[in-house]
């Protein structure tokens, strides 16, 4: 097939971008979204020009790296709307011959873009550095079956556990807020009774760092749960902000 | 490089494997360990490289202990390290099926599983650590599968006679690298461990015959940049893309390995690559990575081709006895099980013969028609449903439906730094861990074990050890290494190979010369290998090496954030790995494991060891560019395991 492409191209973080326009022929439909760009990013090569920067890694849907706005949407859509996947997952026969498509990078204050498609997500990390975890250091575990843990808990905490970090859910919302991600770890950790002591220092904490980070505020918009390719869901959100409360009572003040 | 040419070394590899009783030496040794005063801790340098399962884990564990850790990687965040996509699950040898496990099972089984190459006091010790890690992942809050007591589930993985195997759905490596993550940013924030993302490791520094640094280069701004310290901790994950197409990431590379070895760390075995039976085949030239389905599916699925070579009817189409349902045929007690290099050759071979199927007759089904029958669709979709879900984003078709389409894919490679018991390399000081090192898996790893022995290493090896070897060296506090020549030089050297590369302007992409490289390895280097392939591939690799030099174009500027610069140092690296990959192929005249050599097969096709002239660990040592590297032979000893002739019939 062939297709009409629009990129952004921006040289540096400091430089100003723009949409510039490339036409590819011979895409395969069985190609994914990402070998479609390899492709262009070849004959550019061979032509002489720079090929567009763009993130992936695993290219399975698990690392969390790629990260494209397709025609507007947060990793795009495949045809049917069955599933949302991650970019690397999408392939070209969801898309039709003689198609324009529009490909951008993740949009946020936050997120400032390196190169081409390229941003930078480390302020996610420092969410995680603000309460992330469990304080359990090598060595000083119990026995793993010490401890039952019904199934069904363990479940929503893997439910919550799937997010793969990528950002969608704050490219998606129009106030590039960061809930959606900062609420799948804290389900994962605080629904387990391991996670359980630290569990409304742990809100307070992750809470106050997306702030810092100038991350924007939840307004119940429900955009990031639409492109979230894992379904993390925004009864999270909600448990998020039920445990914050819970937290204010008890007076608890952020340590970051 | 001329297999004729091999300078043999005998019995100058000191593995410093203790004296004792194997079910000792672990404990015993910890003990004999010099220890560092832990206020003293801080003084000391650790740089770890790779942020995956074994050097995330380190990281951790380190910083935890209070050593001043810097540890780099090459994603924008350490949780995207590629042991993210493992799927399976981690073997333990809990016992908690009560199903006769031991760690004397476990251990026995991976020396067995592994074709009798590996060493076996290193097996061992990574059976005993097997349990603490489902301990510690527990506690730092892994959601692992549970049964509805509470209890942990396990299954059977990968042809096991019992069910040691521990995962969270289809994402047991993600959820495992996630808690190595979280301790790791534990410690980020409480100063212990500084991070380094989008930083690649392009050399080792090494004075006065210790590894005491590496030289980086930042991958947004160009800067190249060295970082000191008192060990040197590699932890960078497997070699499989020298190969082009295999389920490793995008990014995964041989670099900081690679590097080391031509600083002078020994590098074993590296012909020990494992091909996967169960990815999908490739659709097209504009393949780019193959994706693995999961092994467990084999649990549930047979796997067939059409009897009649060239039958081209839609699957629904064939009848049932014109179905060859090869592995039941021809292993009846393992069946769909058998381990993976077995399975692997097997389609090969079905596929040569013409009765490969889908549109460029590449595949094997994995059908589920009959477990659908008999479970219901609904059970099928409670165990399978994600990776369902992704063959159908992949393929477009739906394997509810119609039978899915496998191949064999390189998937893991056995081979990899020379350590001794300590994980301690050839070099003092450079310790190498996970993937990267060689140490447990033999000629053939277990399904589930990469996980084990990744966190084995950075939780409960590689920390001790490493303290040892740094009680006995003494902190370096005044950073006298700052000033050795050694630094610049290796910068320099650094800079001179991304000027080169830069300069040359040629005509064809990275990609063009990593998709040659990744046939020649393939067709000769590939599942089954013989005298006269790997011979020609010995020829072919050069060739494609001296095109590439003269030939490749790198576009852009060093002094930025450059894709094709960093892909383009990574392939000129696959392509001297690939070299030495297929010499110790060809040297090695016998087949072991995920090695199989076409004149060295029992009667019934199977592989056929040759104890008497290869029970060695093979680790060769650089002596320059395109020369032959010399072997120096580890010989391998086997006390606790008797050594049979696999068998799966
Ligand atoms: C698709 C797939 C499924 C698998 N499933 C299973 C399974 O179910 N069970 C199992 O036991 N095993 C499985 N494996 C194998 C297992 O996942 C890996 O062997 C293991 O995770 C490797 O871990 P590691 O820490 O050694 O390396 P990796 O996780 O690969 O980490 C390497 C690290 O090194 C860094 N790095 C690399 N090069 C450089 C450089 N030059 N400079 C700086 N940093 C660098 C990277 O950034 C990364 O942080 C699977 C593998 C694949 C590919
Ligand atoms: S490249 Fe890893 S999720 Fe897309």
């Amino acid at each position: 097939m062939k297709l009409n492409l629009k990129i952004w191209r921006q040289p540096s973080q400091q430089a100003q971008g723009q949409l510039v326009d490339y036409q590819l022929d011979n895409v395969s439909e069985d190609s994914s979204f990402l070998e479609m760009l390899d492709l262009l990013n070849e004959q550019l090569i061979e032509n002489g020009d720079e090929p567009v920067a763009f993130d992936h890694d695993c290219r399975e849907g698990i690392c969390g790296m790629c990260s494209l706005v397709i025609n507007g949407v947060a990793h795009g859509q495949d045809r049917e709307k069955i599933k949302q996947v991650t970019v690397c997952q999408l392939h070209m026969r969801n898309f039709s011959d003689g198609e324009t498509i529009v490909i951008e990078p993740w949009r946020s204050a936050a997120f400032p873009v390196l190169k081409d498609l390229i941003v930078n997500r480390t302020a996610f990390d420092r969410i995680i550095q603000a309460g992330g975890y469990i304080s359990v250091s090598t060595g000083s575990a119990a026995d793993a079956n010490a401890l039952p843990i019904p199934k069904k808990k363990a479940d929503v905490s893997m439910d919550a556990a799937a997010c793969i970090g990528c950002g969608a859910c704050v490219a998606a919302c129009p106030n590039g807020s960061a809930m959606l991600f900062t609420s799948a770890k804290i389900t994962h950790l605080g629904v387990l009774p391991q996670g359980e002591t630290e569990r409304y220092q742990r809100v307070v904490n992750m809470v106050a760092q997306m702030d810092k980070e100038g991350f924007g505020g939840c307004t119940n918009m429900g955009e990031c749960e639409a492109v979230c390719p894992k379904e993390i869901s925004l009864d999270f959100i909600a448990r998020m902000n039920r445990d914050l409360i819970s937290a204010a009572f008890r007076g608890i003040s952020p340590t970051v | 490089m001329n297999v004729d040419d091999i300078k043999v070394f005998e019995g100058d590899l000191d593995s410093a494997v203790p004296e004792g009783p194997i079910q000792q030496i672990w404990d015993d040794h910890r003990f004999n360990m010099k220890l560092v005063n832990p206020s003293n801790r801080r003084k000391y340098k650790v740089i770890v490289v790779g942020s995956g399962l074994a050097g995330g884990s380190a990281a951790a564990s380190l910083g935890e202990m209070g050593y001043n850790v810097h540890c780099f990687f090459y994603q924008d965040s350490a949780r995207r390290a590629h042991s993210v996509a493992a799927q399976g699950g981690i073997n333990a040898a809990k016992n908690y099926r009560n199903d006769g496990d031991s760690i004397f099972r476990l251990f026995y089984d991976t020396v067995k599983g592994g074709d009798y190459r590996s060493r076996e006091a290193n097996v061992y010790r990574l059976a005993q650590v097997s349990n603490n890690i489902i301990d510690q992942c527990v506690a730092q809050g892994v959601p692992f599968a549970r049964e509805y007591g509470g209890m942990l589930d396990n299954r059977s993985f990968g042809g096991a006679q019992v069910s040691r195997t521990f995962y969270a759905r289809g994402q047991t490596g993600q959820q495992l690298l996630l808690g190595a993550y979280q301790a790791l940013q534990r410690q980020a924030h409480a100063g212990t461990v500084t991070l380094y993302p989008r930083t690649e490791m392009l050399d080792l520094i090494v004075i006065d015959g210790r590894a005491r640094g590496i030289v980086t280069r930042n991958m947004i701004t160009g800067q190249i940049k060295s970082y000191l310290g008192d060990a040197v901790v590699l932890a960078t994950g497997g070699y499989g893309n020298t190969y082009f197409l295999s389920t490793n990431a995008k990014g995964c590379n041989a670099s900081a390995a690679w590097r080391a070895y031509k600083r002078g760390a020994y590098f074993a075995n590296p012909c020990y690559v494992q091909i996967h039976p169960t990815c999908i085949p490739p659709s097209g030239e504009h393949q780019s990575k193959l994706t693995l389905m999961s092994e467990s599916l084999r649990n549930d699925g047979r796997i067939w081709v059409p009897r009649q070579p060239g039958d081209r009817r839609p699957a629904a189409q064939i009848p049932e006895e014109e179905r060859y349902y090869y592995l039941e045929e021809k292993y009846p007690s393992f069946g769909n099980l058998v381990p993976r290099d077995v399975a692997s050759r097997n389609a090969k071979a079905v596929v040569d013969a013409g009765h490969g199927v889908g549109e460029l007759q590449n595949g094997v089904y994995l059908d589920f028609s009959e477990a659908i029958g008999r479970l219901g669709k609904q059970v099928i979709k409670d165990r399978y449903g994600n990776l369902f879900d992704m063959y159908t984003s992949i393929t477009g078709e739906d394997p509810y439906e119609v039978p899915m389409r496998i191949y064999p894919a390189v998937h893991y490679t056995m081979g990899g730094l020379w350590v001794d018991y300590n994980l301690q390399s050839s070099i003092p000081g450079l310790f190498v861990l996970g993937e990267a090192n060689f140490s447990d898996h033999g000629a053939n790893r277990l399904g589930a074990s990469a996980l084990m022995q990744g966190l084995a290493d950075g939780y409960f090896v590689a920390p001790y050890t490493v303290g040892n070897y740094l009680a006995r060296v003494g902190a370096d506090t005044g950073d006298s290494a700052a000033s050795a020549p050694e630094v610049a030089q290796a910068e320099a050297a650094v800079q001179e190979k991304i000027d080169k590369l830069m300069s040359i302007n040629g005509k064809h992409s990275v990609t063009h010369f990593h998709r040659e490289l990744g046939k020649v390895m393939w067709n000769g280097v590939g599942m089954a290998r013989n005298d006269a392939g790997l011979r020609e591939a010995l020829q072919r690799i050069p060739e494609i090496r001296a095109e590439f030099w003269e030939n490749v174009r790198v576009p852009g500027s060093a002094a930025d954030l450059n894709q094709s610069l960093e892909m383009a140092g990574r392939v000129a690296d696959f392509l001297e790995l690939g070299e030495l990959l297929a010499l110790d192929a060809l040297h090695r005249t016998e087949s072991c494991g995920g090695h199989f050599r076409e004149e060295s097969q029992t009667e019934e096709g199977e592989a056929k060891r040759d104890d008497e002239n290869f029970s060695y660990v093979a680790a060769w040592e650089y002596t320059g560019d395109g020369s032959t590297p010399n072997l120096h032979k580890e010989p391998l000893k086997f006390e606790y395991v008797k050594l049979t002739q696999r068998s799966y019939k």
